[in-house]
């Protein structure tokens, strides 16, 4: 019985979060002790960069070249997918959480009669049923959930477990799909991605602004701390609101939920609905003018001080120490 | 123009999360609930687009009694009816099964809702939803205009959007700015009262992935603070005490 594994491309690369699933996939087949990890990759894709998935875990990487994957049309990704689970004959669906994987794993979840859990916060435990930890009410919760189905989809968080990565390399094997116009019927006529940043869902280091940087001209040094650390930038939702920031960048409960090792946090008071969307990141750093802030409850380091003074002199600091 | 906006009664974003019965029930004790704030979103552009091409727009919710002032709240807003599935939302397909019984039942044109529920976060069922009716489904939807049966939207993806257009009938799953909240009226709480809100069982029992019991996150230890002018102490600290850099 193999387990399936959803890995998402962005321009031709796979992404982070993806080869984190391959991992989680990987250890399940070890803890299951049965078969092997097989992942299907959608769009034009070198077979170097196909290979590399096998570092992750997987045995074999499935390939569906049809370029007009190369795109994130929802339905024919998922008819993709669930041609692929039914040729290897798999029980399990692994992805990573991301706004594709969430839109696919859904539709997957019916075609395939399969119990989907999503959030999943680390590997299941398998004695008296198949029982799955995600995470609930945005971070603050976890709940056990046992999938009944036969067969089952998870939907993995960020830093479920670790990366592997060893020298293998995957078998790289054409598949091909059969996809009717229907599922193509909805078009993308654009997209709009940031380039040459780390993309903040992805990132292991965030560095956020609040409205306490007073204005979008004051972003400089909070993306020079970031461009230091290699680390993503984010913002609270007014700054998104007020337009200071794209609104891809707004941390919280109705915004992007990070999960980085580091989050930094400079001029944000640290409301309640903010928290929800760091409160998955490892180790929280908390910079603002006001002790009494609530941020700071939430915080594992913190400097009281003005951040226009604090944030040049932490790069600064940071640039020293590398 | 029939439109279908499906709404969550969920704790209040500033909620205390706490369980109850031996960590297997969620308390509410002084818990305020609310409408999802993505609900919010997707029935505000509901209202809107309702307004636009004149046609009906009814709100659904699959809950127990309890969640009624939810729907009313719905109905002052905007909302023209409303339906409540009579039963506990037990799991994401066991939610999305009654909505696509609802949605086939009424033939709705267009079928909105938030992008995921803020108390189980799981962000699903728009898709269960679209695939149990063969309808595209789409999220998460920021911004959504229509023009005939062509919809324009936007939908968020990590760093950036993309550009969509499709045909009716569709479902999309909602998120800020494609509308802003609307807070009702004195009028519109008033006319609430008396809009219908139609009570119907469950046409199905199925599960597939019920949670069992809860947790809450260990406690945080209290905040390490260094002093302003020793930002390298800091530094100091995340490399070798936290060892995240
Ligand atoms: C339903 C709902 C959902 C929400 N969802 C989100 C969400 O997803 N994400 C989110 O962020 N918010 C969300 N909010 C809004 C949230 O409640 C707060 O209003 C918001 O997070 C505050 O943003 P802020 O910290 O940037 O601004 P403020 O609260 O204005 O805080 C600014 C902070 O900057 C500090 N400061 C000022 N000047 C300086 C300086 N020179 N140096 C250092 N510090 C300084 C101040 O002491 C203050 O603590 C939501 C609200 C609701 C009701």
């Amino acid at each position: 019985m193999s387990i399936l594994v959803y890995v998402e491309q962005a321009a031709g690369k796979i992404k982070k979060t993806s080869l984190e699933a391959v991992s989680y996939a990987f250890a399940l087949a070890q803890k299951t002790g049965e078969g092997s990890v097989v992942a299907i990759a959608l769009g034009t894709i070198d077979s170097q960069e196909l290979a590399s998935v096998g570092e992750a875990g997987a045995a074999k990487v499935l390939h569906a070249s049809d370029e007009r994957l190369n795109a994130g049309v929802i339905q024919a990704h998922a008819t993709a997918v669930a041609q692929a689970f039914q040729a290897v004959g798999a029980n399990t669906l692994i992805l990573a959480k991301s706004s594709l994987g969430d839109a696919v794993a859904a539709r997957l979840a019916i075609k395939l009669d399969a119990g989907l859990v999503s959030n999943v916060v680390e590997l299941p435990r398998l004695e008296g049923g198949f029982v799955v930890k995600r995470s609930i009410y945005t971070g603050k919760a976890f709940a056990d959930t046992t999938i009944t189905t036969s067969k089952k989809i998870l939907a993995i968080k960020k830093n479920a477990v670790d990366q592997k990565i060893d020298g293998a390399k995957a078998q790289v094997e054409e598949f091909a799909v059969t996809i009717s116009a229907t599922d193509f019927a909805s078009k993308i006529t654009a997209t709009e991605r940031a380039t040459g940043e780390v993309l903040l869902p992805e990132a292991d280091i965030v560095v956020s602004g609040g409205r306490g940087m007073k204005g979008p001209e004051n972003w400089g040094m909070i993306e020079e701390l970031a461009h230091t650390l290699g680390a993503a930038t984010g913002c609270s939702k007014p700054v998104s609101d007020i337009g200071w920031r794209p609104h891809h960048e707004h941390v919280g409960q109705t915004g992007v939920k990070v999960a980085p090792t580091l989050y930094i946090a400079v001029g944000i008071s640290g409301a309640i609905q903010h928290l929800a969307g760091v409160n998955s990141s490892k180790c929280i750093v908390v910079i603002n003018k006001d002790p009494e802030a609530p941020f700071f409850k939430a915080a594992d380091y913190g400097i009281v001080g003005d951040a226009f003074e604090v944030v040049p002199q932490l790069t600064a600091a940071l640039k020293a120490a590398q | 123009m029939k439109i279908l906006v499906c709404i969550t009664h969920v704790p209040d974003t500033t909620s205390k999360i706490q369980f109850t019965a031996n960590n297997t029930k969620f308390d509410p004790t002084g818990v305020q609930f609310i409408i999802g704030p993505y609900d919010d979103y997707a029935l505000a552009r509901a209202v809107e687009l309702r307004d636009q091409t004149g046609g009906t727009l009814t709100a659904l919710n699959v809950g127990e009694a309890e969640t009624e002032p939810t729907l009313r709240k719905a109905l002052a807003i905007g909302a023209d009816d409303a339906i409540r599935v009579n039963s506990f939302p037990k799991d994401s397909f066991f939610v999305a099964k009654q909505i696509a019984q609802v949605a086939k039942e009424g033939s709705y044109d267009l079928i909105l809702m938030g992008r995921e529920s803020i108390d189980f976060n799981g962000g699903m069922v728009h898709g269960m939803v679209g695939e149990l009716l063969g309808m595209p489904s789409f999220s998460p939807v920021m911004k959504l205009e229509l023009e005939g049966t062509t919809v324009k939207m936007a939908r968020e993806i990590e760093g950036g959007k993309e550009q969509l257009e499709a045909q009716l009938p569709l479902i999309a799953g909602c998120q800020e700015p494609i509308a802003e909240w609307k807070i009702p009226n004195m009028r519109g709480i008033m006319s609430a009262r008396t809009k219908p809100l139609v009570v119907v069982e469950p046409t199905s029992q199925e599960t597939q992935a019920e949670a069992s019991s809860f947790q809450l996150p260990p406690a945080k230890g209290s905040v390490k603070l260094v002093d302003k002018d020793q930002v390298s102490e800091l530094v100091r600290l995340l490399k070798n005490e936290a060892k995240v850099l």
